[in-house]
């Protein structure tokens, strides 16, 4: 066996199950040089325990508040060199059914430290997850987008965007404060959160919340075509021809 | 006293007139009969549809009018020894049939002997309606009734199971006394779910299994789960399904607590107004995409047993408010012994 320890991630909401992780760990040292690089609570703090670069392997539990297992996993894939991903669930069906279906690790609590060495001892061979196969796991839509940049994984909560626009190859996401560009499919991205934003335009999504209101393009004629104005935008977003019966059912 | 009361609580023979399945299964029926009789008066089958037309106008009055009055003295009529109740209904009936002939009679000229005759197809439409929901009655209990009942209280979520089991070993080497605690408790509540539970039993009881189960879940939610018990005006004899506000507290924990970032409360409160008990729960809740088919079903679940014990005087409700999920809890206030 190598004698370079792998660096492992515990991400689980539950206190006690990370400290059961970290026995079990504990345990298969003595078989297979392991060391904790970490415990997460949370996907945001996982993250940036990820992003330091310190992780071999991420051990992620697929049930947790704010940003489940899967998401987490999907965010992980921006980094340069993204940690071999081992999802853990007390019982899940979904999931388990996903996991057999696309063939991704998972370790089903309560965890027998013969099975947790068999899976650490196997990751190194594991390709690197697919992001179409984790797309396909998801089953809530994400609470955040996220753009991998220098290294780090810059994290965009849903709520805060404000439109998304595909251009060419990738898909503008517009905050207030600034703009990103990532590499999604607009229409998977509207089926994902077909309930807070709508599609105003062939390559364009608005968030409903943030829009303010209607303008006609000739004010003074007030005959050209709608645009979108949206909350702390100056920017105005045009309504294609094709979408112009969005202005009567939402500006009421 | 027990013993009694689920006796009489039971679903009993006599059909509840509110219920939609039986006010259909009726008007199916008379309506059946009605189209016998007229294909037996008539000499070719081309007058069929006229002669039930005409039927019909005969029958249908008497059927709304039926059927409205059932449904008004219904509760009352429960209250009765079964063969009173049923003699009630009898008579009632030939009291409308010969209230709506007298009331009638100027406007569709019928003809004013033929009321014996009217009064004698009721008595024997409403015997046999009566002897079918009593044969209908014994077929769906109390067997059945059992059966389903405890099929029912299998359903434990095995993601409560697991993740107890997983929160206790992680307790086994550093504070082997709590996992002891753990334990027991986990004990407790799977001999409460395992039992024989078609028996109605002492609130305190319920509520005693409701704290192991929610020290179990403290084990493993720690801060995240908070328990407000609001049960000074809650009469401990009061007598409940086993495991019916259990499985509640599952799904406040299971929607509400777990995935939610910040720290939630799960409210009880307990009272009894006007002869009925009372048990409302209140949990956070965010309005998501992610809706899980198993709270409805746990929810049919516990409606089902309460209707098996309290059929209609019992309900169970909920509500969706602006951050909050509750669910109301009605039933009649029994005592134990």
């Amino acid at each position: 066996m190598t004698s370079i320890p792998r660096r492992v991630l515990i991400v689980d909401d539950e206190a006690p199950a990370r400290s059961r992780m970290r026995d079990l760990l504990a345990d298969v040292n003595a078989g297979l040089p392991v060391v904790v690089a970490g415990e997460a609570a949370n996907g945001r703090d996982a993250l940036q325990i990820a992003e330091t670069g310190g992780v071999d392997v991420a051990l992620l539990d697929v049930r947790m508040p704010g940003m489940d297992g899967i998401e987490l996993a999907r965010h992980l894939q921006q980094l340069q060199s993204p940690p071999a991903v081992i999802f853990t669930t007390a019982y899940d069906a979904y999931a388990i059914q996903a996991f057999e279906l696309h063939v991704v690790d998972y370790l089903l609590k309560p965890i027998k430290a013969s099975r947790l060495q068999e899976a650490l001892s196997r990751v190194v061979q594991t390709p690197v997850l697919n992001p179409e196969t984790l797309r396909s796991m998801q089953q809530a839509p994400r609470a955040c987008l996220s753009v991998g940049e220098r290294g780090r994984v810059h994290l965009i909560p849903v709520e805060e965007i404000l439109y998304l626009r595909a251009e060419l190859k990738y898909i503008t996401v517009r905050t207030a404060v600034r703009e990103y560009l990532i590499e999604e499919s607009l229409t998977q991205l509207e089926q994902e959160f077909a309930e807070r934003f709508v599609r105003i335009h062939r390559n364009c999504l608005v968030a409903r919340a943030a829009i303010r209101g209607f303008e006609r393009v000739g004010a003074e004629s007030g005959e050209g075509p709608w645009q979108v104005v949206l909350a702390g935008l100056e920017e105005r977003i045009p309504v294609s021809r094709r979408q112009q019966h969005i202005v009567r059912e939402l500006a009421r | 006293m027990v013993q009694s009361i689920n006796h009489n609580a039971n679903t009993g023979p006599l059909p509840d007139f509110r219920n939609f399945g039986i006010l259909l299964r009726i008007v199916l029926i008379v309506n059946g009969i009605a189209l016998l009789a007229a294909l037996l008066q008539v000499p070719t089958v081309r007058a069929w549809p006229a002669q039930f037309t005409e039927n019909a106008a005969l029958v249908e009055p008497l059927l709304i009018l039926s059927l409205l009055v059932l449904a008004v003295v219904g509760d009352l009529l429960r209250r009765l020894p079964y063969a009173m109740a049923i003699s009630a209904i009898v008579l009632i009936e030939l009291g409308l049939t010969a209230a709506l002939h007298f009331a009638t009679k100027d406007l569709f000229f019928v003809d004013a002997h033929s009321l014996p005759r009217w009064l004698l197809i009721v008595a024997l439409t409403t015997g046999m309606l009566l002897v079918y929901f009593d044969l209908r009655g014994r077929a769906l209990s109390p067997a059945l009734a059992e059966a389903r009942l405890q099929a029912l209280q299998a359903r434990i979520r095995p993601h409560f199971l697991f993740n107890s089991i997983n929160a206790v070993l992680s307790l086994v080497r550093q504070e082997p006394r709590r996992a002891e605690a753990a334990l027991e408790d986990l004990a407790g509540l799977f001999r409460a779910l395992m039992a024989d539970n078609s028996q109605l039993t002492p609130i305190s009881r319920e509520i005693e299994l409701c704290r192991q189960y929610l020290d179990l879940e403290q084990l493993r939610l720690g801060e995240r789960l908070r328990v407000e018990w609001h049960i000074e005006n809650m009469p401990p004899d009061a007598l409940v399904p086993l495991l019916a506000l259990q499985p509640l507290l599952e799904n406040a924990v299971y929607h509400g607590i777990e995935p939610a970032e910040t720290p939630g409360v799960v409210s009880i409160t307990i009272h009894v107004a006007r002869d009925r008990l009372h048990v409302v729960l209140r949990n956070p809740y965010r309005v998501t995409g992610d809706h899980h088919v198993g709270n409805k079903m746990a929810l049919a679940n516990i409606r089902e047993r309460l209707q098996l014990h309290f059929d209609v005087a019992a309900e169970l409700t909920t509500q969706i408010g602006e951050n909050t999920f509750e669910v109301r809890m009605v039933m009649p206030y029994l005592k134990a012994e």
